[in-house]
């Protein structure tokens, strides 16, 4: 018999407030698993940014459109492989709780630029070939329960009015994290239906995407291409894709942060929690300890026995809750698949669950275990008489 | 006459309540030879459990000295008293004080985890011990499962697992019955006199005493 039998005998001699207490370490560590994971998936797209495309925007702000002439500019910078456009279209669909994202693209280039949307060929050449074809990712037809050749009227907000489109393709990620929940529509048709309303917005785009040949030329290549349309009346900020990603995810900064908080807030609570027990242990079993120590017992000894009780009820409710993760985070990402595509818990996650459980369980016998190692032996048998 | 295994001199020991000073034993000297069964009474308050407790090296004196098998107690630091303990003394309360949630084999076993004996050294020495008091048959019962008596023949073969220097045993039958608080003082006495165990009994109970060879009586913290 070992010193951690006994702990662990220990933590089940009251089974209600150890089961307890396991099953709020456990329902914690999964809140924080399940928090965490949110945060990744606001991440999400932005991690999957390969580090060979930069993106050129507005430098005042993204809602402000660059010219379609800077096209060719910008492909005549050193370094620049491809370049390809996009365009916020924000449409919504029946009803405008359906929101989505939807972008007006250049059909001839994007597929090319973003070779992880995974098109059959057939659909690739309808959507070339036909003005109002439209492709979406699989998410989103399953969201909406369309299927390829359906036609689908999506109603405008910044460009008012019916939109009718034709679905001809639905696109898979190559990747688990590539957003499947995309609506393609071409540039081209909408840039048309411009010039024909309002002559004014027509021949502008929301950004530019470029391939660039080596990621360790992306700033000198941003450089460059800010420095082709420094003065003039649209300026551009050129970046990675993922800081381009991460910019609009700053929108969202206080509520990250927010999550981020309660997060943090769960394991302290729940320290306090596992603490409490621990508390109440340690003064009940104070003339034990003091038996112990009479016995020769020493001081790291009564450590081992303190901690290993501590520890071990906390990696119980750590293991609990770091299984409950999945089966939880399961549940949550399907429930949510169209507000986060990608959701997905990953490893680290888990491992910090754990960590964290652990921690937990080495703070919470600090206590316990002053208070029981500072007590005399005189003082501590005294409790038994 | 044997060689004192205990030699207390001039030991004065007081507890502070604030800046109040409350005297609990005075100027108190002892010698008790090796292999002796002494029983100390006196009224409650008189000091006995507190000069149990410095022979037994589990409280330190005020003023004095205390040696026990030739060892100087206050000039050990609180680690080496500790093995000290360890070595040297069997403790028996009044309480019992067994870990609930061991056996009674695993009791017994607690004070030999200290030792570096292994697995089958201490099942030997724990089967031993258990046969001497008499409970070889509910080894692996749990305190709940034992009687009062039972309860305290355990912390008896606990204090002797060791084959301890010095026995101290506080109020050995004070929550005993009659018939238990018997057999619980013969088992000390068949300690004495077969094993040659040094025991130090503080205890109320006139008869518990008359079964120790030599009765030393404190009042008011002096030996009188």
């Amino acid at each position: 018999m070992k010193i951690l039998k006994l702990a662990i005998k220990n933590a089940f001699r009251h089974k209600l407030r150890t089961g307890l207490t396991v099953l709020g370490l456990a329902v914690a560590v999964m809140a924080f698993g399940l928090l965490r994971t949110v945060i990744n998936a606001w991440y999400a797209g932005a991690e999957a940014a390969p580090p060979d495309r930069l993106v050129a925007r507005n430098a005042v702000n993204i809602i402000f459109p660059l010219p379609l002439a800077y096209r060719d500019q910008i492909a005549k910078v050193p370094g620049v492989e491809k370049v390809t456009y996009a365009h916020w279209f924000g449409a919504y669909y029946v009803d405008p709780k359906n929101f989505f994202a939807n972008f007006a693209i250049d059909h001839n280039t994007y597929f090319e630029i973003y070779p992880e949307f995974v098109l059959d060929s057939a659909a690739l050449a309808t959507f070339h070939s036909e003005k109002t074809a439209a492709i979406c990712g699989q998410i989103l037809a399953d969201r909406f329960g369309w299927k390829v050749g359906d036609r689908i009227r999506l109603i405008g907000t910044i460009y008012p009015g019916n939109w009718d489109l034709h679905l001809v393709g639905i696109y898979r990620g190559q990747k688990k994290v590539t957003d499947e929940s995309a609506f393609l529509l071409r540039w081209d048709m909408l840039d048309e239906n411009l010039r024909a309303t309002v002559p004014g917005r027509a021949g502008k785009v929301g950004w530019y995407i470029m391939k660039i040949s080596n990621p360790a030329d992306g700033v000198s290549i941003s450089r460059s291409v800010d420095a082709l349309f420094k003065n003039s009346l649209a300026e551009t900020l050129t970046e990675t894709e993922e800081a381009f990603q991460l910019s609009f995810i700053a929108m969202s900064s206080a509520i990250i942060t927010g999550l981020q908080l309660v997060s943090y807030l769960i394991i302290g609570i729940i320290l306090l929690v596992l603490a409490n027990t621990m508390a109440m242990t340690a003064r009940e079993r104070i003339s034990e300890y003091a038996v112990l120590k009479t016995l020769g017992f020493r001081p790291l000894h009564l450590v081992s026995l303190i901690a290993g009780e501590s520890l071990f009820i906390a990696a119980v409710g750590g293991v609990l809750g770091m299984l409950l993760i999945y089966p939880m985070a399961g549940g949550f990402g399907e429930a949510m698949k169209y507000f986060f595509p990608v959701f997905e818990v990953k490893p680290i996650t888990v491992v910090l669950a754990g960590a964290f459980a652990v921690v937990v369980g080495v703070l919470a016998s600090v206590f316990p275990i002053l208070r029981a190692t500072r007590v005399s032996i005189v003082d501590g048998l005294r409790v038994v008489g | 006459m044997a060689e004192p295994i205990i030699q207390i001199e001039t030991l004065s020991k007081s507890y502070y309540r604030d800046s109040l000073e409350i005297p609990v034993l005075r100027n108190l000297s002892l010698s008790l030879p090796e292999g002796e069964f002494v029983a100390l009474m006196g009224p409650s308050g008189s000091g006995k459990t507190t000069l149990l407790n410095m022979i037994a090296g589990i409280d330190r004196p005020t003023k004095g000295a205390v040696r026990v098998a030739g060892t100087d107690l206050a000039q050990l630091g609180e680690s080496e008293l500790a093995k000290w303990r360890a070595r040297h003394v069997g403790f028996v309360f009044q309480f019992y004080n067994l870990i609930p949630v061991l056996t009674a084999y695993e009791n017994v076993e607690l004070p030999l985890l200290l030792t570096n004996l292994s697995a089958v050294e201490r099942k030997k020495h724990v089967e031993t011990a258990l046969g001497i008091v008499g409970l070889a048959d509910r080894m692996h019962h749990y305190p709940r499962q034992l009687s009062g008596g039972q309860e305290q023949r355990v912390a008896i073969a606990r204090a002797i697992i060791t084959d301890p220097t010095v026995i101290v045993a506080d109020e050995p039958t004070g929550d005993l019955d009659k018939q238990s608080a018997e057999e619980i003082m013969s088992l000390l006495s068949r300690l004495n006199s077969e094993f040659k165990k040094t025991i130090v009994m503080v205890t109320h109970d006139p008869r518990a005493a008359e079964r120790a060879r030599i009765q030393k009586h404190l009042d008011k913290g002096e030996l009188s």
